[in-house]
Formats: structure tokens, sequence, C-alpha cells
């Protein structure tokens, strides 16, 4: 006979400002099997799991029901209490009466009443749990980092001194990301190649860390603790290990005029190239899609140079397989390109740039040395627009959401024009200015107080080109709308940080969350920022959103810690909820009819065949058999088995059958 | 005309993207119709549509079926099994001639909170508007008793 | 012969009279019949949606039912501002059922299914340019500006149609008929539109930034396909050349004048003996 506790939660006033706990409790106490119900303030609190605990020996439950928040926020914080008063873990189910009823509802009696009709939902279903012991998997300590950029750098570095196996994985031939291309970092003004150089050398010379580069993700299977990945290493013409990165073949590659990637096409590079002299490794690729060689047949001119014989025309794609307890994401994020903006003329304007174009017009290893000048004719602009906000923040464009880090990088952008040219005037047309961060507020300040850049709160309209000049027209907000015209040499476009092409896919291949606008999916906003909602599987910097460098780092390494945690386990425990085909006594020994069905639409391939034999070894009867190693629950195979032979453990057909029934009869 | 008819409505979903799509509903506080009820499956795949006339001979108005974006699964390729069969099984119940305007069959992400309101909206007028669904108990009674 | 309906709107029968005789000509020469929407009203442009939203929908929406009543599937619409009343008005009520009801009732008409409406653009790109080449007598090879207005490209979403800031259709039009289109920058700027009669100074101001710029960027003649915009910048010209204190006398050519002349049409056929800015053959 069921002996069930229920426990309805008033999480503060949370649920309680809608639902009558009181009475919620009150009827519980009369559903047939209920021997104990309650309400309490904050059952998730410590006197509140006490309650349960005590009320499990007072009462010899056999079952609980706690109603409360959403059993993705408490549900293992409940099954614990349980396990501590001796109670089996799953038999302990939650009933969602604050994110699916409180808050949703407005205060009365039909929200007590669905409080109460899901409470008693979960009694009926907890009253057909079992027992279930958890399984208990081994943990690969290998972690696989998504990304080389400084997220990916950091976490990797963090992981390798933890004492684990990394395998950075990067698209790129170099690691370094955004941060390699960015001239001077906010607020403090450093040099950002002289920050992060060091750290990729690092990443290299790890003993910990396995790099490929040019590589991507190809598939993934397998769950926490037990990733299996399929890597793909692109081609790069060049023969790692006999290269010595002398450099010899790019000088001279005869196809020299590739806009260079790195440089935002404000240079040129050949076919054969290392993206930047700091590149991390050192070595060259061929550019396939631009060689010679590869399309006309004709050249092999860096064969014939290279003193080593590392040009392989024809090496091919590698598929590495790879087995990891965790991954890390940390794909970084991309910015709009000017093309995007019809009203900025559709990226037809030369002097008309983005925000990494003017960082490397104003780096040190640029292609001026870090001289400010245009890229139409290379003159030095007198007169500079910067404009925030260029594509965030607006609907229209399909873009709600702040970029973040556009208010800073402006600021410091109109900073180092005017460090630069001294005679210079720098305006900012911004919407507001964001500038929440340590010693971001002052840095603003700074920029408009001490180095004189004008900024005008206003929106540009649009821009065009006239005797040289670029007319910038806008509003001037503050007063009153006032049309604004600036005839400017050059103007910069904060453009809107966007998720990175690809990431949807990979998203996809990894299972993981994405939001609308392709950034991956933070398990909780607040409490899990760093998990995604696939086990095992950790953000770092901007691939879940626009981050800054302190932001990303910090980022990484908190995702570097929880991979940290997660290889201090010898073995994982995972939820048993995985199917089982049922087992019967001879004659019958199951009523699976050995149709195979289950077999071929398993996502795990953890369905096999198994013979039953009589005592002469002779097969009578062969059934499914699901490796529960394997199996992660999904109960594919029990909605599909025509016998109804398979049950899923947790959400087995009778405990439904009971939900659904529950749910409507009032 | 004014309709006082509560139409009771249950929500089969998946724990990965609709489950956790109406907890962002409750997150960012969007109201919605306290008719619909829902119930955590692992999976849309795991979802056996059985239950769906289980429901309607058990008082249920209308249903709802709803899990994560196509390629979006949390287990690769339950939805796309759900998504089949329930193209079949709809054809099957059309020719029943059972009312599938009663049955919602939808992906809502973990990031849809809105859109999880809306399609309890929708669905909420709509059956609210077709009514009890009388027709169907009446038949699966009569069965019963002959 | 090729059929087609056609919504002739209010300006084509008043101010833009020579715009109405041009596209006559134009689809005489092209051999295809142009069938008024019977017993057409006014669309509503630009004060009812100011002041009305079931009036300002309605209106628009009981051409789309009389043309709908006629079996047309398609009308073509020369007038941007008529184009735009009607795009919008059907989409929305397609969009919002709620909406169509509502103005059904107003109506006591239905509306079924979406027509096409076609601006005078579309109309060429899809029934001229095909046959264009084998009646050209004498190329347009002059430098123009192409002059798109607001309502041609706008709403955006909407209509569809052309680029949003930089709009190339007419560019790609007037390249046919051998002339030389001038890349400028105020092809969508608006010309003061519907203050042409109330506030003529501003109406000066804003168009005659459009004719100076035109000028300046070496533009023989303007082209366009908005009754609005030919007139405030032919119409107010002399107020435009007061407030500029210079003499402009770039000619403003409706698109499809432009095709006429270079089709061999004489001045009578294409209505350009109307214009106030003499148009020099």
């Amino acid at each position: 006979m069921a002996r069930i506790g229920v426990f309805i939660c008033h999480c503060g006033e949370n649920i309680s400002a809608t639902v009558d706990c009181a009475k919620v409790s009150e009827l519980a106490a009369g559903l047939p099997g209920v021997v104990y119900s309650t309400d309490y303030k904050y059952m998730c609190s410590d006197p509140g799991q006490s309650k349960i605990k005590e009320a499990i020996r007072e009462h010899n439950l056999t079952g609980v029901v706690v109603s409360a928040c959403s059993p993705r926020m408490h549900e293992p914080t409940f099954r614990k209490a349980c396990a501590e008063a001796g109670l089996n873990p799953y038999l302990c189910e939650m009933a969602n009466i604050r994110e699916h009823c409180s808050w949703v509802h407005e205060k009365g009696d039909a929200t007590t009443q669905k409080a109460f009709d899901l409470t008693r939902t979960l009694v009926e279903k907890v009253k057909n749990n079992h027992p279930l012991e958890s399984i208990k998997v081994p943990v690969n300590k290998t972690a696989i980092v998504i990304g080389g950029g400084v997220a990916g750098i950091q976490a990797s570095l963090d992981i390798a001194n933890g004492g684990h196996q990394v395998i950075l994985v990067e698209k790129q031939p170099s690691i370094g990301g955004h941060m390699s291309q960015l001239s001077e970092t906010f607020p403090t003004l450093d040099c950002s190649q002289c920050i992060l150089t060091p750290r990729m050398v690092e990443v290299a010379q790890h003993p910990n860390i396995t790099l490929y580069t040019c590589s991507e993700i190809e598939s993934m299977d397998g769950f926490i603790g037990n990733f299996n990945v399929k890597i793909r290493k692109k081609a790069k013409s060049v023969n790692e290990k006999l290269c010595t990165g002398c450099g010899l073949c790019t000088t001279k590659c005869p196809t020299k005029n590739i806009p260079s990637e790195f440089e935002q096409g404000l240079a040129n590079r050949t076919a054969i190239y290392v993206p930047f002299p700091q590149a991390v490794p050192n070595k060259p690729v061929i550019d396939r899609a631009n060689c010679r060689y590869f399309l006309t047949g004709k050249c092999k001119v860096c064969q014939k140079l290279c003193p080593t014989g590392a040009i392989d025309f024809e090496q091919e794609d590698e598929i590495i397989d790879v087995k990891a307890g965790a991954i890390v994401l940390a794909t970084g994020f991309e910015i709009k390109n000017t093309d995007f903006f019809p009203e900025y003329g559709y990226g037809k304007y030369k002097d008309v740039i983005n925000g990494l174009q003017f960082e490397r017009l104003a780096s040190a290893s640029g292609p001026t040395q870090g001289a400010i000048r245009r890229p139409s004719d290379g003159k030095t602009p007198e007169k500079v627009v910067f404009i925030a906000c260029a594509g965030s923040r607006d609907p229209a464009k399909g873009i709600p959401y702040c970029s973040k880090i556009c208010c800073m990088y402006t600021a410091k952008h109109a900073m180092l024009y005017k460090h630069k040219v001294h005679e210079g005037t720098p305006y900012v047309f911004y919407m507001d200015i964001r500038a929440a961060g340590k010693n971001y507020d002052e840095f603003t300040r700074r920029a408009i107080e001490e180095d004189g850049a004008k900024y005008i709160r206003g929106r540009v309209s649009n821009i065009y080109e006239k005797d040289g000049k670029l007319i910038v027209r806008g509003a001037d907000t503050l007063l009153g709308g006032k049309p604004v015209e600036i005839d400017a040499d050059m103007v910069v476009l904060a453009t809107a940080a966007v998720s990175c092409d690809g990431s949807e896919s990979l998203a996809q291949k990894l299972h993981v969350s994405y939001d609308p606008y392709k950034f991956f999916a933070e398990a909780h906003p607040k409490l899990k920022p760093v998990e995604t909602n696939t086990a095992g599987i950790y953000l770092a910097g901007a691939c879940q959103a626009p981050k800054d460098i302190p932001e990303s780092v910090a980022a990484a390494s908190g995702a570097a810690a929880k991979v940290i945690c997660l290889f201090s386990n010898d073995e994982l425990t995972r939820e048993p909820i995985v199917a089982k085909v049922n087992r019967m006594p001879p004659p019958i020994f199951s009523t699976c009819m050995g149709c195979e069905m289950c077999i071929s639409i398993c996502p795990y391939q953890a369905i096999d065949k198994e013979n039953i034999t009589n005592r002469n070894g002779e097969v009578i009867k062969t059934i499914a058999k699901i490796n529960p190693g394997l199996c992660q629950g999904c109960g594919t195979c029990v909605a599909f088995c025509k016998s109804k032979s398979i049950d899923l453990e947790g959400y087995s057909n009778k405990q439904v059958y009971e939900e659904v029934l529950a749910l409507l009869n009032n | 005309m004014e309709n006082d008819f509560e139409p009771k409505i249950v929500a089969f979903v998946c724990n990965w993207c609709t489950y956790a799509g109406a907890d962002l509903t409750g997150t960012s506080r969007i109201k919605y119709s306290p008719n619909v009820k829902i119930i955590r499956f692992p999976c849309t795949g795991r979802i056996d549509f059985m239950l769906l006339l289980k429901a309607f001979s058990n008082g249920a108005d209308g249903v709802i079926v709803s899990g994560c974006h196509p390629n979006d699964c949390h287990y690769t390729s339950g939805n796309f099994h759900a998504r089949r069969r329930w193209v079949v099984f709809r054809t099957l119940l059309d020719f029943m001639g059972i009312d599938i305007n009663r049955i919602t069959f939808t992906w809502v992400s973990a990031a849809e909170g809105a859109k999880w309101a809306e399609v309890v909206n929708t669905t909420a007028s709509k059956i609210k508007e077709l009514g009890p669904y009388e027709a169907y108990r009446k038949i699966t009674n009569e069965i019963w008793e002959s | 012969m090729t059929k087609l309906g056609f919504y002739p709107g209010c300006s084509l029968e008043g101010t833009a009279r020579e715009y109405n005789e041009s596209v006559m000509s134009l689809a005489t020469l092209f051999d295809i019949q142009l069938e008024q929407v019977p017993d057409w009203n006014c669309c509503g442009a630009t004060a009812a949606h100011n002041l009305n939203k079931i009036l300002s929908l309605s209106l628009p929406a009981r051409i789309l039912a009389q043309a709908e009543k006629a079996g047309m599937k398609e009308i073509i619409v020369p007038c941007a501002a008529c184009y735009s009343r009607l795009s919008v008005t059907q989409h929305e009520l397609f969009e919002n059922s709620e909406l169509k009801k509502q103005v059904e009732e107003v109506m006591d008409m239905t509306l079924s299914s979406p027509i096409r409406i076609l601006n005078v653009v579309q109309f060429i790109q899809e029934f001229i340019l095909p046959h264009l080449s084998e009646k050209i007598v004498k190329p347009f090879d002059k430098e123009v500006a192409c002059y798109y207005g607001c309502l041609l490209v706008r709403p955006h979403d909407i209509l569809q149609f052309d680029r949003l800031e930089d709009p190339q259709t007419i560019d790609r039009i007037m390249e046919q008929l051998g002339a030389k289109p001038i890349d400028w920058p105020f092809k969508t700027e608006c010309c003061g539109a519907g203050l042409s009669v109330s506030r003529t100074d501003l109406v000066a101001k804003l168009s005659g930034k459009i004719v100076k710029e035109a000028t300046e960027r070496g533009a023989k003649a303007i082209i366009t396909a908005c009754p609005m915009c030919h007139a405030n910048l032919d119409m107010r010209r002399s107020a435009i050349n007061s407030y500029l204190a210079k003499k402009y006398d770039v000619p403003v050519l409706y698109i499809t004048q432009a095709i006429g002349m270079a089709c061999g049409l004489n001045n009578k056929q294409t209505g350009i003996y109307r214009h106030l800015v003499k148009v020099n053959n």
C-alpha cells in the first residue's frame, strides 16, 4: 500500500502570491494513498528539507511529491534529501507549480486548482515509481576545447594546468582569435598582442595540450564522461612535421593579391601563407581556393623552393577519432560587415569601415604600422565619425540585443585616433553609453573630457559620398532632434556582434541548445552560466552572447573549473532512466516478437539482439536487448514497440497513463 | 457570445526543449491560459500517440504535443520519429472521424518562452470555440457499453 | 494581346494626366490592353491613414474587391502612393483575419485571396522589357538621375521590391534605353510629398536638394515613377529655383515617357508637352 508524502512550497511569495498553498496541501491530504501533506515557506531550504526527511522517517513514506519550482531546478536537491532519509531517490517526484502555474496565471481559484491538479498528477505517478539504482560510468579525463580565441586558450591552459589532457580544435590556421587582431585593449590601453601571444605560445608548448588547427568538429556521440568525437583536420598541403616555418615559400608565392582575413581585407596575402607573424603554429598553409596550382594545375613554385620538401599537394583531409569526457565550446563571435547596412552604402564606400578594420589600422603590426590612414587614398583623416550600435539594438535589422563591447571599443577608437592624429576630430554617434565595468565609465569619460571626442546622442540616417568626403547625416536627439551633417573623411561602424557562421550546425552536432540569434544557450541564465543543457558540454566566451575580454576569460576559467571538477571523479553516476525489454518466465520469455524495429530507430545503437536458447543450445527465440550503458533514455523505442514490450524507467507506460488520468479526472 | 466553457487541455512535451521553454515562460512571467497542464516526457519520440486518445476519452478537449525543433533534438532524432508518426497518425485519426483540429503539434525550443504562451493561448481559444469534445466520449462510451 | 487590370487613381486623371497618357500609349505600342477596375474609388492616400485606420484600409480594400469581382489576377498601379496603399492594405488584411472581417463588413464585400499588385516599374520589367530592344528607334543616350522616392520601395518588409536605400531597377531599365544612370545618393530622399500644397516652402527646400544634387552630378534628366515626386520636382520648380537662387532646368520625366520617347512616340502620346520644365527631345 502506497504511503505518499506531499510537500507544497510557497517559494517565499513566488508561489503563495497566486496559489493558496495551504488549500492545495489540504486537498492533497485527501488523495488516496497520501498519508502526509504539508506546506512550507521554502521547501528547498535546510529546514524545508529536514521536514521532508522527518516525514519520511516518521510516516514511513514510500513516495514523495514536492510541489515547488521546475524539476529542472531542484529535482536533484529533493532526491538527495530523500536518499539521506533512506528513501530511494527515484521515489521522489516534483510537481512544477511555479514556472508552470503561479508565475503564469493570475491569483485565483483556477490557479490553486491547477496547482492541485499538477500535484495530484505526480502523486499518481509516484505511486507507480519503483526504486532505481543509478548507473556508474567511467570518466575519460580528456577535454576537447573548440575554438582557439582568448576564451579557448584560457580554458585549455587552465584544464591542462590542472593536469588533464586537452585537445584544442581551431578552425583557422592559427589560434589567437579576434583578440590577436586588436590594437590596444580597454580600459587600460595595453597592447593586445603583447598580452595574448605569450599565452598562445604556452598553448603550443604545453605537454598536456594537443592542438589541431584548420580543424572542425565532424560529429559527436556519446555522453558526459564518454564523448566520441570525430575531428576533420583539413588538408593544409604542408607537412607540419617537415616544415620548419622558414617562410621562404610565402615570399615567393606568385599569387599575392588575396585579401588577408587577418588584416580584414586592408592588406593582401599570398596563397601559401601564415595568417600573421606571431601565428601559432607558425607554419604556412595553402589556401587551395586561391592557389595557382590548384586552379590551373601549374606552378608548384613553393614546392620547388621548400628546403625540406614539406609541400604536399596531395594531402587529404584527415578524420581524427578522439574520446573525451568533457567539451568546452569557445567558438566566439563575428561582426557584421559594412555591406549589411543599406543606409551606410551597402559596403560600397571604401572609407566606411568596421571596428575590426579600425583595430588593424591602429595596430602597430597592421597594414599602416599603426598610422591612421583611410583605405581609399591613404590620407590621414581629419574628421572621423564613429557610429555605435550599427545594427545592434535594432529589431528592424533582426538584432534587438546589445552587442555590449561597442560602447567601450568606440570610446577606445576615438581615443586612439586622437592620440595618433592630434589635430583630428572624432565624432561619436551613440544611443546610450553603456560603460558598466571596472574602470569602464572612467575610461569613456576620459575619451570625452580629456581627448575631446565629440559625442552626439542620435542615429545616423545615411551616409553618402560627395567631393571626396563622406557626408554623414544624423540627428542630435539631445537638441530636440536637430539634424546634423558632418563631412567626414572616414566613418567607423561599430557593427553588431553576431554568432559565428556554422554555430547552428555545430550546436546540432553537439545537441546543445541555442537562442534565436544562434548563440549557444546556457543551462540557467544565472546559476549555470557556463553549463549547457547537455551534461559535460560547457561554454566559454562570446559564443554564448557578446562578451568582452575579461568576461570571456572569466567564463573560460569557470568552464575549466567545471571540467576539472568533473575530472576529479573516476566514475560518474548517471540517472537510471533507461529502457528495458520485459522478461517473463518460459515458455513466453518476453512479449518481444523480435521485429527489430527498435534496433533500427535507436539513436545510440544501444539495442541488440539477444538469442534465447534451450537446454541443447538451440535458439528458440530472438528478442531485443538494451545496453543500459549506452541507452540515454529518450524512449523512442518505447513508443515504437508494436507489442509494448519495451518500457522506460521513470517514464513507464503505466506512469504516464496514470498521469493522464489524474490530470483529467477532477 | 460569451463562452464560459473552460476546456481541459493536456500538453505532452519533451523535457529538453518545450518543458524548458515553458519554464522560461514562467521565469519571464508571461501570462497564459490556465487550461493547459503539462506532462513531462524525456522526448517527443517517447510519446505514444495512443495516449492522446486516452486523454480524449478521459475528458480532454484538446491536446498539445510539442518538442525540440527539427535538428535540435537532445537525442538527435526522437522528434523526427515523433513527426513521422504524427503524419501517419493524423491521417488515421482524420479517417476515423476524429477532429484533428483538437490536436496541436508544434515545436517550442528552450529559448521560446513567449512562443509557448502563444501556443497555449491559441490552442485554448481554438478549443474553447470548438466546445467540449463530448462527441468522442459518446462514441467511446457507446462502444464500451455495447 | 495581353489583358491586364489597371487602377489609375485620382492623380492620373488630374495633375499627372501625362503619366496616364504615356502609360496608355506604351501599352498600345506593346500590344497590351489595360482594363480599368470597374467603378474604382479613391485609395485614401495621403490623408486617410492619419485619420481613421478602418477607413484607410476599407478604401483600398474596395478597389481590391472590385478587381477580384472583375476576375483580375493582377492590377497595374502606376501611382506610387496608390501602389503603397493597396499593397499595405492587402498585406495587413491577409495577415489579420479579425481586421479583414471588420473591413469586409464596412464595405459589404469580401476578399477571397490576394491579387498581384504591380507598380509601373514591375509592369515594365515583366511586360515591356522582353520586347523593348526591337522597338527602340532613338536611344535615350543621356545621363539620367533615377529618382525612386519613398513610396515605391517602402515599407520594404511588405513590398519586397528592390533595394531599400539604393534601388536599382529603374537604373537597369534606363540602361536598356541607352541612358547612363548616374550614381547618386538621393534616390529615395524625401521630396516633400503631401506638403506640396500646404508648405510650398518646405517642398522647395527638400525637392531643391534633389534637383541640385542631380544637376551637380551631371544628370540631364530626372526619371521618376511617382506623380507626387513629379509634381514637386516639376510643378514646384519656380519655387525651388527662387529658393536656391539659381535656375535649374533639368527636366523630370516619368519612366514611361522616357521609354515612349525612345520608342518614337510623339509628344502628344507621351504627354511631355504638359510639363512645366521644358523637355527637349
